[in-house]
């Protein structure tokens, strides 16, 4: 295209862009259509990526086409493969997609469409598409090295294991988390039960058919599994509807919560062809496929948007999650706008495939915005829900009670209109007993994802298949995280065990594998478990912690980016990485001050013990609790979130202290020390 | 049919077996599966005294060392 053309593209692009802003922005008090939210953030995505994308690569980095990539220099045909751009582009975008961004906009959504809609565009061009672009970069010069190993050299080994005691604890949070979504989806709710529990059968056959029958065709058998998922999801609608088979697949919370933990463990020790692998292939291509079909079906459907711009929430008394928007709702989004775990990614197995340098911003940056649309998607989707419906499904039985009228009175209260009517229709249309207090964003993201489709393929019962297709999707992956992540936890801790006894690091010994997968599993199971039991709901707890965390790592990101920006002297461009990693500190240490101080009993873990503390001292019972030993349990929990909330913290201010040392040291050397792989020339193409 | 049309027919339909080729690698490596025939190039190319894997053997490979250490994955 010619330069002129072009520049007369990009206005009309950003005229359009800021048209959809402004109309979002003017509508107040009456609904919009979504495809206005959709066609801005598509605008904003593209001009940030090709202006500040560009700015970033070509000035603050310095990308260098001329200079080999790890996968030139150490080409093997395995893991080191010079891989064309799109086929990298989906491999990337496949390990970074998760259930974060669906799940994080759906909870944000209590304060309305509006700030979740700005943090997620200006949180993705700023911080998270930043992040994951200058992490490749980073990697990709250093042969490829994980983040821990590049923090460990360039920061040092203390901030290398400071680093690493945060991921481990993350994971965990991470990990309890995603697990008590799939026991909130599946609680009393045979359908769903029946349909995830096909999966373990599916995934077994999926297995063996690729060891024994057909060994490596992997897109045949993903085929033929998902087609069984399919027939799954219908067979669960007969199951629920059979007095007696729905009773064998009905659970409480604790009894799923109970076998997820035992599922986990056995899971991870089981071979990976068994069955993590055949459910990864199941997920990936699920994922994949679900996020496009959804991205069709809205700009299609074209939904109308329920939801009001702001609600009265915004200052923090919202039944969701606890907290004012400053610093919560940015805690909340977590990984639709930036993703501490992306890091992990980026300097994971992407920057082995990398074929150039100059393709590190279509993959890094252009990886994260593709993520934060389908942020915006989920946020879409939580948005066509009537206002009403949407806080029954997510406000805890301790606000709103446990039957239709309590719920609509309690919501009608707060200036939603809500009729019982709604609520039980709502629950016939999509298959289920009650829709009440399903908190975790995803039974709320499968209505909305059902509303909308519905409107591609209507017809009777489609409401029901596709909720219990959606969450399906969520918890498909969701499993496949909790195994994968299961494993990944074990690594660690045999690592860090080994530090102090040697043998604990043999991944062949299956002692040690046992000891660390049952601390593994022991650690998140706990949070689960008390999750599961807290009258609040647990996702109210447990979900910000997990902001909290992966944030923090996002923000160790940072920090290392900044530090390595000093050396390589580039500090003109210093803010590139410095402001989103002074903003994300500034959050994570606001949020993780007020979780711990708070005198409010709804957000302070601390003020929260006491109040129970004094109680239990006088032998009184408080509600929710029902006994002394649920009293003290709650002050237990209360103390250990306390004492994880101050690591998180202490982490990150070790991290910034180190990294100040670092940076000190590398302003005083005349020279560039920045530790780079040495210049190699790329082969000529 | 013309001989023009007949060649334009044919780039057409090479173009779209490019497209369908680099579809099904895409999906290969989301799921951590790069290129065989890439691979069997390289070897091929730059061990040629050296034994090449079947694609069984490959793809077994490829999916221990997918699991082997942790691949990260996303929330």
């Amino acid at each position: 295209m010619k330069p002129a053309a072009a520049s007369l593209g990009w206005a009309l692009f950003a005229v359009l862009g800021a048209v959809c802003l402004a109309v979002i922005a003017l509508h107040r008090g009456e609904s919009i259509n979504a495809l206005w939210l959709v066609a801005a953030a598509l605008c904003v995505f593209f001009i940030g990526y090709r202006f500040y994308g560009r700015f970033i690569g070509d000035r603050a980095l310095r990308l260098d086409p001329t200079r080999a990539t790890p996968a030139q220099r150490r080409n093997d045909g395995l893991d080191y493969v010079p891989t064309d751009k799109y086929v990298l582009f989906g491999h990337h975008f496949a390990a970074i997609a998760g259930a974060g961004p669906l799940v994080g906009p759906v909870l944000a959504a209590q304060m309305g469409y509006l700030p979740g809609t700005l943090w997620i565009l200006a949180g993705a061009i700023l911080a998270g598409a930043v992040q994951d672009f200058v992490i490749l970069f980073m990697s990709t010069r250093r042969d490829a090295r994980s983040l821990g190993d590049m923090i460990r050299s360039e920061i040092g080994p203390a901030a290398g294991w400071v680093a690493m005691v945060g991921t481990l604890a993350i994971m965990l949070i991470l990990l309890a988390v995603l697990a008590l979504i799939v026991v909130k989806a599946l609680a009393v709710s045979p359908w769903g039960t029946f349909t995830v529990a096909a999966t373990l059968p599916i995934a077994l056959f999926m297995g063996l058919y690729l060891r024994f029958l057909r060994p490596g065709r992997v897109l045949e058998v993903s085929a033929i599994g998902i087609v069984l998922l399919l027939l799954s999801v219908w067979l669960g609608g007969v199951v629920a509807a059979d007095p007696e088979w729905s009773r064998a697949f009905t659970f409480s919370g604790v009894q799923l919560a109970w076998m997820l933990i035992a599922y986990g463990f056995v899971a991870s020790v089981l071979p990976v062809w068994l069955l993590l692998a055949p459910r990864d292939y199941l997920s990936t291509f699920l994922k994949v496929g679900t996020v496009s079909l959804l991205a069709v079906a809205i700009l299609l459907v074209r939904p109308e948007l329920k939801l009001p711009a702001l609600t009265r929430f915004i200052d923090g008394s919202g039944p969701v999650f606890a907290g004012s928007l400053f610093p919560f709702l940015f805690i909340t989004i977590a990984c639709g706008s930036v993703s501490g775990f992306h890091a992990l990614v980026s300097s994971g197995t992407t920057p082995k495939m990398l074929d150039s340098e100059a393709n590190a911003r279509f993959i890094g940056y252009g990886g994260m915005l593709t993520e934060s649309f389908v942020a915006i998607m989920a946020l879409v989707a939580a948005s066509v829900l009537e206002p009403g419906v949407y806080f029954s499904m997510n406000s805890p039985a301790a606000l709103i009670g446990n039957t239709v009228e309590s719920a609509a009175q309690a919501i009608s209260g707060w200036g939603f209109s809500l009729t019982p009517e709604m609520l039980t229709q709502t629950a016939r249309d999509i298959g289920e007993g009650s829709i009440l207090s399903r908190a975790g964003g995803a039974p709320t993201l499968a209505v909305g994802m059902a509303q909308i489709l519905r409107g591609l393929m209507p017809g009777a019962g489609m409401m029901a298949f596709w909720y219990h297709y959606a969450i399906l999707f969520e918890a498909l992956f969701i499993l496949t995280t909790v195994d994968a992540g299961t494993r990944i936890g074990r690594f660690m801790i045999q690592d860090l065990l080994g530090a102090a006894y040697a043998p604990f690091r043999r991944t062949e010994s299956w002692a040690a594998n046992l000891a660390a997968t049952a601390l593994c599993v022991g650690g998140w199971g706990y949070f689960l478990y008390q999750g599961v039991v807290d009258p609040l709901g647990g996702v109210n707890t447990l979900w910000p912690l997990f902001g909290i965390s992966n944030q923090m790592l996002a923000g160790l990101a940072l920090i290392f980016a900044s530090v390595v920006l000093i050396k390589m002297k580039r500090e003109r461009y210093l803010w590139v990485t410095a402001l989103p990693m002074t903003w994300l500190l500034v959050c994570t240490l606001s949020a993780g001050w007020q979780k711990m101080f708070s005198d409010d009993v709804k957000l302070g873990f601390l003020a929260h013990a006491r109040k129970f503390g004094e109680a239990l001292a006088q032998g009184q019972v408080l509600a929710p609790a029902k006994s002394i030993a649920d009293m003290q349990r709650i002050v237990r929990n209360d103390q250990v979130d306390a004492a994880l909330t101050l690591l998180f913290m202490a982490v990150v201010v070790l991290t910034l202290l180190f990294g100040a040392r670092a940076a000190w040291k590398a302003r005083r050397a005349a020279q560039p020390t920045a530790l780079e792989a040495p210049y190699v020339a790329a082969p000529v193409r | 049919m013309s001989p023009r049309l007949s060649a334009s027919l044919q780039s057409l339909a090479g173009r779209l077996r490019a497209f369908a080729h680099k579809l099904e690698q895409t999906a290969h490596l989301a799921v951590g599966v790069p290129d065989y025939q890439g691979y069997v190039a390289h070897r091929r190319a730059h061990h040629p005294d050296e034994p090449v894997m079947s694609y069984e053997e490959f793809f077994r490979e490829r999916l221990a060392s997918r699991y082997r250490r942790g691949s990260s994955r996303c929330c």
